[in-house]
């Protein structure tokens, strides 16, 4: 494996400016459903927060960011929150995903219908952050070790 | 919960694909049972479907309690419940048999394995039920990319022919979402059912016969139709022998039957056959495809390759069923989806047990030991192979028995002839397998060679057979072919008759 | 003729865009080109629907309190917007399986040029 060389410029501003980019990305996907952006968008400046590092730093010092082996099960864990969230309303009495029914006491019903919107988006995001970067090193994974 | 019933079936598979990589994260073993049990669960959702919507007629789901054409509905009519169906029951034995070869083939990766096939199977349902058009080429996406993982997760070969097979299927899928692009601008809504209202009302616009060329030809390379079949015989060849027995049955059928409920129920057949002559185009296409996959098939020497080229003249009668566009070609056409994966579901199971027994699964050096170390599977075998063949009263029969009256019915006599000497040509192909197993006596014992079952072990070892759990499936299949056949009265009768198209 | 060729210049670019595309991945060897190709035809067709969607003097679909919500043809229509986010989506999974089925096929056999490529199947 070739060796990683550190270029001090490169290494610094990404240490920098990774973690404004992983704040803005969450403001993108809680601001979703009043002003452009949403879960897909957000994820992917998640992403890029996280591969920002792993491209600067090599793939061993970015583990102590996010570990590989999250990648895949917290895809999982995103894409059953949003199925979550579906199976819940249509448990409460209504149809899959109809926000209307979820059983959370002291909203109305717009109310609930924006809460719910904001829970699948907060599952959708989550999802592409994980599942971008576990395609990241699943494409990496045969360099390292040949 | 029980009146959400139309969508249970892709929800509950999508549910289990997506815990699997969570589930199966320290024990491994735990993959199989779980898909076994998810499809089992899809079985039971599609009969109770049936079984509902032949007492009290088409059913329709309202996603997010939103009403079309707004929202997404799912539309279960007779025929969609009922290649759900034939799909679900399928994929219910392939996987049951796949739990005893799987490890051998693809070592290690059964996880990933198993939540491909469930994405597959949920994507195949999705694209079944739904009556939006956007939501169908989403789901077409999930089962495409499903499917191009399954081929591609062997070893060797597989991944060159599974990246055709995705370039190819991209294409097609891309023009068909360019083709209802087309159609949202002209009408408005995306709603299969609104849309069918809006059309003529603007007859004579050139965007609608746009959409309808793009959709075919999306379609068509889904399908396999004559000129656009070239990434199916190394798809099917290379893939490991698991993928290939569910990938094969199904995934053809399904674009057939998305062609089949846009072409009829979408534009209109009148439209279709008579303004714009496409169904025209169809019928010859698949004649032509017909005989190349019947003459191509004598030619080759190994078997999953044979398989694949006779796929191609299988949907060719699918397809010549489609254009035919009489009501007995259209029964026909939608009998021969229900056979068909029955028949090719079963072939490509005896090639794996073939495959596993011996090593590999070349047809010249089969031979009549064959008979005694796999005697069930090389029977299920015949069943299937008389089937393909035409024989009553097998399946395969009736459905060609309803494409010839339709070829008939519209005065087309060479479609007749093609019928008839393709039968012939499958008989030529098949009839060399069976030669070779049962009618050639076994080669000279070589010593310590033991051709006695008795001393077999393992629990089937009464039976002749090592395995149980690959054997049961084939055998399940193949002699269900016998009774779909007798049955077949009964299938057209409640089901078929019901959903012929208006205007036919 | 000139409102034919001027006036839906961007459908013409459009066009353009997916030709380049299929001939890429028609006419080209390397496997990585017929890729690039593959996705420049998935672009032209979101171009395809984002152009559909847009109306005279309209603006971007966010709610302005200025302009209300009683009068919908000031704000272009979101529901092409929202389907090319599918789309989109769609085509970043379609590359990661393009991506890793390619470098399986070059740990195998050392080579993306689909030429050498169809020997080597033919032969092993």
């Amino acid at each position: 494996m070739r060796k990683h060389k550190y270029n001090q410029i490169v290494l610094s501003v990404s240490a920098t400016v990774s973690p404004f980019i992983m704040l803005f990305g969450l403001y993108v996907i809680f601001h979703g459903h009043y002003s452009p952006g949403g879960g897909f968008q957000g994820g992917t400046m998640l992403a890029a927060a996280l591969l920002l590092i792993r491209l600067a730093a090599g793939f061993d010092i970015a583990q102590l960011q996010f570990k590989r082996i999250l990648g895949t099960p917290l895809g999982s864990i995103g894409v059953l929150i949003y199925f979550g969230t579906g199976f819940l309303a249509m448990i409460s009495g209504g149809e899959f995903l109809n926000y209307g029914f979820l059983p959370f006491a002291g909203f109305t019903e717009d109310g609930l219908r924006s809460l719910g919107i904001l829970m699948v988006e907060i599952g959708v995001g989550v999802a592409v952050m994980a599942i971008l970067v576990a395609i990241y090193d699943d494409l990496l994974e045969g360099y390292l070790h040949d | 919960m029980i009146q959400n019933s139309p969508a249970l079936a892709p929800l509950l598979l999508l549910a289990t694909a997506i815990s699997l990589p969570v589930l199966a994260i320290k024990k491994t073993k735990v993959a199989y049972p779980v898909t076994m049990v998810a499809s089992f669960g899809s079985v039971i959702i599609s009969s109770y479907n049936i079984c509902l919507v032949l007492r009290n007629g088409p059913l329709t789901y309202h996603f997010g309690g939103w009403f079309p054409p707004i929202g997404i509905e799912y539309v279960l009519d007779p025929l969609s419940s009922f290649v759900a169906l034939v799909v679900n029951v399928i994929a219910f034995f392939v996987l049951w048999h796949s739990g005893g070869i799987q490890e051998r083939e693809i070592p290690g990766k059964s996880v990933p394995y198993y939540a491909l096939a469930l994405l597959f199977l949920c994507g195949a349902n999705g694209i079944i039920v739904t009556g939006d058009l956007f939501n169908l080429y989403v789901f077409m996406e999930i089962f495409s990319l499903a499917g191009y993982g399954l081929i591609g997760i062997g070893e060797k070969q597989a991944p060159v022919a599974s990246f055709r097979y995705l370039i190819m299927g991209t294409v097609g899928a891309s023009f068909y979402l360019l083709g209802i692009g087309f159609l949202y601008i002209v009408t408005g809504s995306l709603n299969m059912a609104d849309v069918r209202n809006i059309l003529p009302h603007i007859h004579g616009n050139p965007a609608v016969a746009a959409a309808l060329s793009l959709i075919f030809i999306g379609m068509g390379i889904k399908m396999a139709i004559f000129p656009l079949h070239g990434w199916l015989p190394d798809a099917y060849t290379y893939a490991p022998s698991t993928s290939s027995a569910l990938v094969a049955p199904i995934g053809t059928k399904i674009a057939a039957y998305v062609l089949i409920r846009i072409l009829f129920f979408v534009f209109g057949v009148e439209f279709v056959s008579q303004e714009l002559p496409i169904t025209d185009s169809i019928a010859w296409l698949s004649a032509i495809g017909i005989l190349y996959g019947s003459v191509m098939a004598m030619a080759q020497s190994e078997m999953k390759r044979m398989l694949a080229y006779s796929s191609i003249a299988q949907i060719g009668y699918i397809g010549l069923g489609i254009g035919l566009a009489n009501p007995l070609g259209y029964i026909g056409a939608v009998l021969h989806i229900l056979n068909h994966a029955f028949m090719k579901g079963s072939l490509f199971l005896v090639a794996a047990n073939v495959r596993r027994k011996t090593g590999q699964s070349n047809i010249a050096k089969l031979d009549a030991s064959l008979r005694k170390k796999l005697p069930w599977t090389m029977a299920a075998f015949t069943v299937a192979a008389l089937s393909m063949i035409g024989l009553p009263p097998t399946a395969g029969f009736f459905s060609k028995w309803y494409l010839a009256l339709g070829a008939i019915d519209r005065g087309n006599w060479v479609f007749l002839a093609v019928i008839l000497v393709s039968s012939l040509l499958n008989a030529v192909y098949f009839f060399r397998i069976l030669e070779k197993v049962y009618l050639i006596p076994p080669p000279a014992q070589k010593t310590g060679e033991d051709l006695n079952p008795e001393t077999g072990k393992g629990r089937g070892s009464l039976v002749g057979e090592e395995n149980f759990s690959l054997m049961i499936p084939v055998v399940i299949i193949s002699f269900s072919l016998l009774l779909i056949g007798l049955g077949n009265a009964t299938i057209v009768e409640m089901i078929i008759q019901r959903i012929i198209p208006l205007g036919m | 003729m000139t409102d034919f060729l001027l006036g839906h210049y961007v459908y013409w670019s459009i066009i353009a865009l997916l030709i380049i595309g299929l001939y890429g991945m028609m006419l080209k060897n390397n496997l990585a080109k017929k890729l690039i190709g593959m996705i420049i035809f998935q672009v032209s067709i979101i171009m395809f629907y984002v152009a559909s969607a847009v109306k005279w003097s309209a603006t971007v679909p966010v709610l302005d309190p200025a302009i209300g919500v009683a009068d919908a043809a000031k704000y272009i229509s979101p529901l092409q917007h929202c389907l090319m986010l599918t789309a989109i989506v769609v085509g970043v999974a379609t590359s990661g399986v393009a991506f890793s089925l390619a470098i399986l096929i070059y740990r195998h056999y050392k080579t993306l040029e689909e030429s050498d490529l169809m020997e080597h199947m033919k032969s092993s």
